[in-house]
């Protein structure tokens, strides 16, 4: 399998990493020598075993729904205040909605 | 003083021989002279480990101390702590100070451990040569022409050199094991759950284990008792009563301690694709393990040859999702110039991410998206099932398995940067313990050309205790472990 131009520039389009045709080019020739290497993976026939997501087969633990932290707006401070920008406790971006 | 045992170092300080403030300044010092050569550190803050190494002497005046207290640590710069740039490498942290501490930099708080700075590392954890690192590439004390390993190198570098008296590391891959091999020191990835993630930035979140690196296993055991514990902030932090994992190095030994212990040898690690000068130490120190009392057997891992490309869909996969966070809003690097928001994003994301932390995005991007996800991430982790059954299938005939850490010395910086898939591969032997969870070391077992070589002994879920005696055992009968890179005096 390889990959072509165009799927490079769609994946990184759904990774949000602007790239130009130069990058997209290098990209796509490193890409395809890593698939290479990944569709060894194909040659095995795995018909039957069971997917394999974590290291350990234990299920999520649950807790009750309550508040734990103390100190809500110090942290909240805190956290902001290594952000690119606030205003008011909120984060600021570009404009979404006209 | 600078290259004694933590339990020694425990000692001198316990019996005021030395004082923290005084232990901290001489690493600090070290630091100074000899980081600009190896560029092993990030950050470093004097007045901050000072002010801690102050404390830590007012409460061993009191009598108030643990083993680690006053002993100056460095911890990779992947672990949040609270007041430090917490950088991860990469340029998209460049400008965090963390708001709050990592759980494992709160356990070695709790115990005393001065915080001695933050070490440089492969960018978010992505690379085994550390020269993805934004702040650039560190260097082997053993030859500064050569790479320390990665993902933790700046750790192995510190503590190789002298400039920290142990360190922390992240093992995703092989991220502690092989920089542990390629710089002569002992490193532990422990079985996966055991040491909170929380506040360790993620990888690849199924995978992602935190562990120590230090001159020997009787101190990564030290290191190990205050790293490990439950914590429910983590969600796969693992339930279990404590242990003190330095419970069996204790037990007096006659000349046969090993005596009954299996040692399975895979087929697998032993073909033709290690280097046979490594090859040759690894075998010279499973005849010392036979000398030990221990038998060896024959096993066989025949799904291991591929747990690279498993791992390769993986942990991309993880990354890709894990890193959407990186995006300009709440915290980290913002492109300076944007027309709208998802401009902002993608700008910020192509000047803030490096070549390789982008191409893992990319392929792990792909493999998920639609019509893509059967193929690849379903099969990988189905793969990822068969590794660790060929594991629970050995561990039947044996009770740890040893093999080589890396296929080969440290190579030449520059030597693998351009090409992915070589360096990919020199992961081959370290990788099938991350999809597997097992735990797992890597300890000295001597030199070819001047450069130190890994052995690597992988035990089964949560046989800690016994994978550092068996390594423990190995340091009491050899000094590879001992042996000081030349020129950092």
């Amino acid at each position: 399998m390889s990959l072509t131009l165009e799927q490079v520039h769609r994946v990184a389009h759904l990774a949000r990493i602007e790239i130009s045709d130069g990058e997209a080019q290098s990209t796509l020739g490193q890409l395809n020598e890593i698939f290479s290497l990944i569709e060894e993976m194909q040659a095995v026939d795995t018909q039957g075993v069971e997917p394999m997501a974590h290291a350990q087969d234990v299920a999520q633990r649950l807790r009750a729904d309550r508040v734990t932290e103390s100190g809500q707006s110090a942290q909240r401070n805190a956290f902001q205040e290594v952000a690119p920008e606030t205003e008011a406790g909120l984060y600021l971006v570009p404009k979404v909605i006209e | 003083m600078i290259t004694d045992s933590l339990q020694a170092l425990s000692r001198a300080l316990a019996t005021k021989e030395i004082s923290s403030v005084e232990l901290t300044r001489q690493y600090l010092d070290r630091i100074a002279r000899h980081n600009p050569q190896l560029n092993a550190f990030i950050s470093v803050d004097e007045a901050t480990s000072l002010a801690q190494a102050g404390a830590a002497d007012e409460r061993l005046a009191k009598g108030e101390g643990g083993p680690l207290t006053g002993i100056p640590i460095a911890h990779k710069d992947i672990f949040c702590a609270q007041g430090w740039l917490t950088t991860c490498a990469s340029k998209m942290l460049s400008n965090f100070v963390s708001p709050y501490d990592a759980a494992v930099i709160a356990r070695f708080k709790a115990a005393g451990a001065v915080l001695l700075g933050k070490t440089n590392m492969d960018e978010f954890a992505m690379g085994s040569s550390n020269e993805t690192s934004f702040y650039g590439a560190v260097k082997n004390p053993w030859d500064a022409t050569r790479v320390p390993g990665g993902s933790s190198g700046g750790s192995a570098a510190a503590v190789a050199a002298g400039l920290a008296a142990a360190a922390t590391g992240t093992d995703t891959g092989g991220s502690i094991r092989q920089p542990a091999a390629l710089c002569n020191l002992t490193g532990m990835k422990p079985t996966y759950g055991v040491v909170s993630r929380y506040g360790m930035i993620a990888f690849a979140s199924s995978l992602d284990q935190a562990g120590p690196l230090a001159h020997s296993a009787a101190d990564c055991a030290l290191l190990l008792n205050t790293m490990a514990g439950f914590d429910e902030r983590d969600s796969t932090s693992v339930e279990r009563p404590r242990e003190d994992y330095g419970r069996e190095l204790a037990a007096a030994a006659g000349s046969r301690p090993l005596a009954g212990l299996k040692i399975g040898l895979p087929a697998e690690f032993f073909d033709d694709g290690c280097s046979p000068e490594v090859m040759h130490l690894v075998e010279g120190a499973i005849a010392e393990y036979r000398q030990l009392g221990a038998e060896t057997v024959a096993v066989s891992l025949p799904s291991m040859q591929l747990s690279v490309a498993a791992y390769y869909v993986i942990a991309p996969a993880e990354a890709s999702s894990n890193l959407a966070r990186f995006d300009g809003v709440r915290y980290g690097y913002r492109a300076p110039e944007y027309q709208d928001l998802n401009e902002m994003y993608s700008k910020s994301r192509a000047q803030g991410f490096g070549a390789e932390v982008k191409r893992r995005i990319l392929i792990g991007t792909y493999v998920l998206s639609h019509g893509y996800y059967d193929a690849y991430y379903l099969q990988a982790q189905r793969i990822r099932r068969l590794i660790a059954k060929d594991f629970a299938k050995a561990f039947q005939q044996c009770d740890v398995i040893l093999g080589p850490t890396s296929p080969s010395t440290a190579f030449k910086l520059g030597e693998k940067a351009a090409d992915p898939v070589q360096m990919y591969l020199s992961d081959i032997y370290t990788i099938a313990v991350n999809l597997a969870g097992l735990p797992a070391l890597s300890i000295p077992c001597g030199f070819a050309g001047g450069l130190p070589a890994g052995l690597q002994l992988i035990g089964d879920y949560f046989t800690e205790s016994r994978l550092l005696n068996v390594a423990h055992r190995y340091q009491q009968v050899s000094d590879w472990h001992l042996q000081q890179p030349t020129g950092f005096a």
